[in-house]
């Protein structure tokens, strides 16, 4: 079993006595990392970080070194850490935020001087005040002990980096509608191609957006070498994996885990992990990479946590949400409250996406209260083909961004994994299954 | 007070010199206004459009895409409710008809007196801990009926004021020290500089821009209550026994 073999490289600092300190920083060996980094060539930490293999961790999975191999050779260079984390389930970034800010502002620096930006702006998502003001907290001692602001640590690198809040808007984790947010817009996805801020981000200049748990793994990187970050995992899928599990689980709760090591059923049912699920309740489905992608039933329980193998199940690993359901949960329900949530998200620009979250969420909520019609099937695959013609995975686009593709695989893997529950809505006239209970009101039944 | 007082005037150019374009601070500012007053109000916001040059229309028109502005006033204590799938999958509907009937209001009510707001709300992200509320965004995890009606008792006796400060607070703790990246010459008194290029930073024409007048609150920014920090190192110290 791998499942504790792996050194802990993003949380290993989580929940200690006031981790968000730099006092507490530095007894852990805080900021040895930039130190290192600065003693080396930015071309060097790209060769490590390249080693590393360092998938993107916000959800897209794009490799961290490429991406910076991307920036247009233009002045000024811009770095935006995303730290929008807004994907329903998801909720390991806004761990790393909250419990160890210091980490991931050594980072964004690491980050900053290997593409030579001028300025890094922090963009953290407006619901996490609690958030915003420990990572303040933490700039302000970084800039007083040197390790940001003009000649870090009495190197030549000088990089300013801002804390900016968002406002609430899940849209604005897509990176052209966060630059456009960071602007001072309406958080409206821009316009492909181009297709890469590092050719065209902020302000018009090349922009690296990396993700906070990407960003958090660079000082360890730098400290124990890409080579000490790609022998862990295998193939694509290098180093940990912060998992957010959530749902019908004994012990939901984010668990950092050797990438490509762990499967499903032990994710789920090790008591050490998930502990199996409540009441020892029968596996019903999986939500395995966030709720933009595809469900997928008990059948793949022994399939690893990997970019890859995942996506060969026809899902995908995604933002490292995993939620799993129990045998009480209702595929009508869940598929319209992801629908829904897609809907008040939208940002209206494209009409597949705007009109056809709508359509979904009208016609699953009339299913789920047992007003259904038994042509409801095809008219929600009809609107699905509408978003994302095919209904395929990965979903082909009709839109400017993935938030409207994003719709249709909750409602057809629901369909095509439940159907038989879905026309007994439609025949019974009322939804099958008890409503939905509270935890601790179950425990004391 | 509808403008935002001369305190908050030097707070919004203070953010607006943070960005190599001065409107990238519209947000941050409008924060700002809605901590002043509780919500955002046309004067108010026709105020911000004259800080920025920018016209009313277009500071309303960027505010209204982002939920967490309020254009009406709202309770004292803006109580946010997860319904989305993982707090859903735990109930959370269950809760929020606890709430409404708890509260009397609906979401997008506020009680007659002005003590508490109610939204449904989106992923909180703290779905560990399931189901979730936030009061003026600060976090409640666990969340059972009985358990909220102890938190609007607590809340209502004032007894977590050090934690949940006032609707529209975002962040107790100021930006103290760093590198101006726009202008403002009462700073250093030279001339304008922009970080257009590595070169300007490096070779000093980007002021170093000393403490900002008022020193950040000592705010202990502990907590009681639950966050996805404190249950992942539950998590994951029983990972390792």
């Amino acid at each position: 079993m791998t499942i504790t073999e792996a050194p802990r490289i993003v949380t290993r600092r989580l929940g200690r006595d006031r981790s968000w300190t730099l006092e507490s920083y530095l007894a852990d060996g805080g900021y040895q990392g930039l130190r290192k980094a600065l003693t080396m060539t930015p071309e060097d930490i790209h060769d490590q970080v390249n080693t590393a293999n360092i998938l993107g961790r916000g959800g897209a999975g794009f490799e961290a070194g490429r991406k910076w191999g991307m920036v247009r050779p233009a002045q000024p260079v811009y770095l935006a850490v995303n730290g929008d984390e807004s994907e329903p389930a998801t909720f390991k970034d806004h761990a790393l935020i909250e419990g160890d800010p210091h980490q991931l502002i050594e980072g964004a620096v690491i980050c900053a001087y290997v593409i030579g930006a001028a300025q890094v702006f922090i963009y953290v998502r407006g619901e996490f005040p609690l958030g915003i003001e420990r990572l303040q907290a933490a700039l302000n001692e970084a800039y007083a002990y040197g390790a940001v602001g003009r000649r870090i640590f009495g190197s030549d690198f000088s990089v300013d980096v801002v804390v900016h809040p968002g406002a609430g808007a899940y849209i604005c984790g897509e990176e052209t509608a966060l630059l456009e947010s960071l602007e001072g817009k309406r958080g409206y996805p821009r316009i492909k191609p181009p297709y890469f801020p590092a050719a065209l981000g902020l302000y018009g200049a090349p922009t690296v957006v990396n993700n906070v748990e990407t960003l958090s793994n660079l000082p360890w990187v730098v400290l124990n070498g890409g080579d000490g970050f790609a022998a862990l995992g295998e193939g694509r899928s290098k180093g940990t994996k912060l998992i957010a599990l959530a749902g019908h689980v004994k012990r939901p709760g984010n668990y950092e885990l050797e990438w490509a090591k762990v499967t499903f059923r032990d994710l789920i049912f090790d008591p050490r992990l998930g502990g199996g699920m409540r009441d020892d309740n029968n596996l019903k489905a999986i939500i395995p990479g966030g709720v933009s992608s595809p469900w997928i039933g008990p059948e793949h329980l022994d399939v690893t946590l990997a970019n890859d193998e995942i996506a060969k199940i026809g899902s995908m690993a995604g933002s490292g949400s995993v939620i799993p359901m129990d045998h009480t949960a209702c595929p009508v329900r869940a598929a319209w409250r992801i629908v829904r949530f897609f809907h008040r998200e939208s940002c209206g620009q494209c009409t597949p996406c705007r009109e056809g979250s709508g359509w979904l969420d009208k016609i699953l909520e009339r299913i789920e209260a047992g007003r259904g019609r038994e042509s409801d099937l095809d008219l929600l695959m009809d609107v699905c083909d509408n978003i994302s013609p095919g209904v395929s995975w990965p979903p082909a686009q009709t839109t400017i961004c993935v938030l409207g593709p994003s719709m249709p695989p909750s409602v057809a893997a629901g369909i095509r994994m439940f159907r038989d529950e879905y026309l007994t809505h439609i025949r019974d006239g009322r939804c099958p299954f008890p409503p939905d209970r509270l935890p601790r009101r179950l425990a004391r039944v | 007070m509808p403008r935002l007082s001369p305190d908050n005037i030097q707070r919004a150019q203070e953010l607006m010199s943070l960005y190599p374009d001065a409107r990238s601070a519209l947000i941050p500012v409008l924060h700002v206004l809605q901590e002043q007053d509780g919500y955002l109000s046309e004067e108010g916001m026709q105020h911000v459009a004259e800080i920025f040059g920018l016209t009313a229309a277009e500071v309303r028109g960027t505010a209204s895409f982002y939920d967490l502005f309020h254009f009406e006033p709202v309770g004292r204590y803006l109580v946010a409710v997860c319904t989305n799938i993982a707090c859903m999958l735990q109930g959370a509907y269950r809760l929020l008809e606890h709430i409404e009937e708890r509260l009397g209001i609906a979401p997008g009510g506020t009680t007659p007196d002005g003590m508490f707001s109610l939204e449904d709300a989106e992923c909180l992200a703290l779905c560990g801990n399931a189901p979730c509320v936030t009061v003026n965004w600060r976090f409640f995890g666990d969340v059972d009926p009985e358990g909220f009606d102890r938190l609007v008792e607590d809340l209502r006796a004032g007894r977590l004021d050090d934690e949940v400060p006032p609707h529209g607070t975002l962040s107790r703790v100021r930006r103290s020290v760093g590198l101006t990246a726009g202008v403002d010459a009462a700073w250093d008194g030279s001339a304008p500089a922009r970080p257009k290029d590595r070169a300007a930073l490096e070779d000093g024409t980007v002021a170093e821009r000393p403490p900002a007048a008022s020193p950040p609150q000592a705010v202990d920014l502990s907590t009681r209550r639950s966050t996805p920090a404190t249950a992942s190192l539950e998590a994951a110290h029983l990972g390792e026994s």
